[in-house]
Parts: structure tokens; sequence; C-alpha cells
């Protein structure tokens, strides 16, 4: 593994001097010294310099699953709130079916909730699709709302924490990176247990041995836990978190 | 400047010595950004939420984000109570300091939409607006906002003849006696050193600034320091 730097920088601290430095998000360039222009994790790759935010609203990316909710439908698609700094677009032609554009509020209506996927990203808004498997119209389940910053560690490395709480509780965990968690099971009390574990791992995301604790509360509820390995796997993981 | 008859100040400091200051971020946990500032007795709390989408939307601007700053003294924050709710004073300083912090601040990235910046003051003695620029400052980098460069605030004033920095009330209101006082907010700019703000209303001359605002840039200096420590510790606190 290459080596990383790492440190937190503020608005306008220099990360690092000289010209073959490369300012990437959240930096910029001022003479020979690459400066940050938020505030965050800086990370030096490669002479590739980015600063990682730690906190603040939610900025899409192309790629991000999101949870919205439908805000408008226009002539040709559907607007979708999603808790960014702009609503995002869904269009007629990016839905798995055919939609007559006269009945388009029987498709999707005002307030009901999709999980879409970013398809890309530009100053004047976002633009959205949900032609592939896993995404649509959420029926049922529950929403669980938690800071964009959370959403990393809910995942966990390689997916590894929603596969421990889908396999304890049996639910279907669906994690948009804009901070919403949808939770589908076959029973409400499930649903509880799940919604109660991603709430435990957002509060508790700095924790150090994290996936432990979680492991832990899932014994507690008296649920099983399967997956030994991964868990002793993503220890190490979380120290150099720390 | 020793001719002066204020030849020692009210609490004791050095001429050119801040008062205590504090700094932390993440206090509001709901907010996208939020710090409180304390210097003595003064404190202020800064909340950002956005960026948004701005309504009304005639007011949005489809090349820029725009900043939108609101600051109010709390009612129970002086000691005769003051009625809550906009007033002259506070609008006034509510654009100061969205000019001020607009100078750093790069919302190009967010066409149409809004950062609100709400700043409160629960207890005041003098340089509420400065406490309040700098917690603004540090709410803004907490929420994630990019800013070309942070910005510190102090006041600097001129008591009778004697320069002092960072008046507090007596200094800067029941002071009557000589020449008066006159009470001026600086905010610095942390990287290229210059001035986003200057208010001044009151007698001063010429040399007399020039050396005020030297003292302000010194003393910037320390703010800058202090704002940097609260960013730099919080992620074990917050969220």
């Amino acid at each position: 593994m290459a080596k990383e730097k790492r440190q937190i920088v503020i608005p306008g601290e220099v990360i690092v001097s000289g010209n073959e430095f490369l300012p990437g998000d959240g930096a910029y360039r001022d003479g020979v010294d690459v400066v940050a222009n938020r505030w965050g994790i800086a990370n030096i790759f490669e002479k590739h310099v980015r600063v990682v935010p730690v906190s603040g609203a939610y900025y899409p990316r192309r790629g991000n699953t999101i949870i919205g909710t439908i805000v408008d439908i226009t002539f040709n698609g559907w607007l979708i709130d999603f808790g960014g700094a702009q609503n995002a677009f869904l269009p007629v032609a990016e839905v798995p079916r055919y939609v007559n554009k006269n009945e388009m509020a029987e498709f999707l209506n005002f307030g009901e909730t999709v999980i879409v996927k970013v398809w890309d990203v530009k100053s004047r808004g976002v633009d959205v699709s949900m032609k592939m498997r896993g995404y649509g119209k959420i029926d049922g389940g529950m929403i669980v709302s938690v800071g964009a910053n959370q959403v990393p560690r809910i995942i966990g490395k390689e997916g590894s924490m929603v596969k421990m709480i889908k396999d304890a509780t049996g639910c279907d965990v669906t994690v948009g990176q804009n901070g919403k968690v949808w939770i589908s099971g076959k029973d409400t009390d499930k649903e509880v247990s799940a919604k109660k574990i991603v709430e435990f791992i957002a509060e508790n995301v700095l924790l150090p041995g994290l996936t432990e604790k979680v492991g832990n509360l899932i014994k507690e509820m008296g649920l099983e836990i399967s997956e030994v390995e991964i868990i002793a796997e993503n220890t190490d993981d979380e120290e150099e978190f720390e | 400047m020793a001719e002066g008859i204020y030849t020692k100040r009210e609490d004791g400091r050095g001429f050119s010595e801040v008062r205590p200051m504090k700094a932390r971020v993440g206090v509001v946990p709901s907010a996208d950004g939020s710090a409180i500032f304390e210097t003595g007795k003064t404190k202020a709390i800064a909340v950002v939420r956005g960026p948004r989408t701005l309504h009304p939307q005639h007011m949005q601007d489809a090349k820029t984000g725009i900043l939108r700053v609101s600051y109010g003294m709390m009612p129970f924050s002086v000691e005769d109570r003051i009625r809550p709710g906009p007033n002259r004073r506070s609008e006034e300083i509510s654009k100061v300091t969205e000019w001020a912090l607009s100078s750093v601040v790069d919302l190009s990235g967010f066409p149409n939409t809004v950062v609100d910046v709400f700043v409160q003051i629960p207890q005041a003695d003098a340089g509420t607006r400065v406490a309040g620029i700098n917690a603004a400052a540090l709410a803004l980098a907490h929420a994630g906002i990019p800013m070309r460069e942070m910005v510190s605030a102090i006041g600097v004033g001129k008591i009778d003849k004697t320069l002092v920095v960072d008046l507090n009330k007596y200094e800067d209101s029941t002071f009557h006696d000589g020449e008066g006082s006159t009470d001026i907010p600086v905010v610095m700019t942390s990287r290229t050193k210059e001035i986003a703000l200057l208010q001044l209303d009151g007698k001063i001359s010429v040399d007399e600034l020039k050396a005020a605002i030297e003292m302000a840039k010194k003393a910037c200096g320390g703010i800058l320091k202090i704002q940097m420590d609260a960013l730099k510790n919080a992620g074990g606190q917050d969220e």
C-alpha cells in the first residue's frame, strides 16, 4: 500500500508545498503551495492532494445511491428531494418501464420515496436513474435518517457492517449515501432492532473497535451473529481510522 | 501616548492583551455546522445551515450561491432586557458580517442556493460582532463550506489617548472621560492577512489608526490559533 499522509486541515492552511502536487477536491493552488479550501482530513496520494470533509451537508457524487422523496412532477420527469443543495431530476426515460406522460403520477406520485442512483452531477443539479436492480419505489419498511458523514461507517469495509445487520435481523437494509437508511423486514420487531443498530453506529462513529461493539449489541438483543471472520478483519481498519 | 488619563485598564489587562478566549465547534448537533466563541464574558453561538435551495426564488443567483447572515442578541444578554427581534443595530451587524465572510467563502459550486448563518449572542460584554464573526467563521468551516481561508476578528480602540485591544463593556460604553472611547472592529483573513472588515465611528488620527491596525493584526494571529485548535481537536467530541 502506498504511503498515505493524513492530517486535519483548516481552510487557508498550506497542506503541502511544491509544484509537483496536484490539488483535487477541497484544495487549490496558490503559488507553490497547495492550500485547503475546506475543513477536513487532508489526503495526499501519489502527489494528488484532496481534503475529505468530515462534517456538513451531503454533496452528491456520480455513482452514489440516494434515497429521496418526490417533490415535483414535470412534463418529462420527477424532481426528488434528497437533502442536498439542489433537487435531483429523474427523467421518464430513466425508469425501468414505459410511463405514459399524461399519467406520470400513477407511477410515482408526490411524497413517495425512491431509491435512485446518481448518474451525473452538475452545478445546476443532479440527474438520477433507477433503471438498475435494487433501485425503485420504496414500499413499506422504515427510513432512518443519519448524517451523510456517518454513512461510510454504517456500510463498513466492503459492506461488512451492513451485511452484519442484514444477517442478524434478516431485514433488507439499503443505505443511501445521503444519510437515509431504508430497512424492510418480515416483521416490525426485526425492523426496530435493525433501526436501533443503525442508530447506535451513527452515534458512535468515532469509537475504536466499533464492529466488535455492534456485535455485542446484536448479542444483547438476543439475535444471532455470524461471519466472525469479517469482524476480526474489520477491527484493524478501525484502528487506522483513529 | 502615555500622557492620557487611561493609564491602567479597568480589568487589569495589558493594553495589547486580549480577554481569555475559548472556542468549540459542533455545539448544535442538528445543524450542518456550529460553533461557540467566547472572549471574557462575551459569548457568541453561530449555526450554519445549507447549502440549500434559496427561497424566495427571485433572490436566487444563477452564477453562485449566496451567503445570508442573521445576527441577534438574546433578550437577557445585557443588563436591561432588550426587545427581541430585528432592530437597526442587528440589521447592520448582520450585513457587515455577511460582507466580511463573503470575501472568503466560495459558493460558486452551488448556484441558486443559500448558506444561512445564524449568530446569536447569549451574553454580551462588548465585542459581540467580532465574537460573532469568529464563531461564524468556525461554523462555516465546520459545515464543510468551501472557504479560501479563515477569518479572525478583534475589536481595537482608543480609550482617551491610549490604544487598547479587545475592549470590554466598561471601555466601550461606560468610559466618557477625556477624549472618550473609540471602538474599531477589524476582521483579518488568515492566509493573505488582508482586512475583510474595518468599522470606525469616533475620532482617531491616521497614525493612531495605523498603530491600532497593527495591534489588531497581532491579536488576530492569536485568535486564529484558538480557532485552529478548536477545529483540529473537534473530531473527538462532535457527531
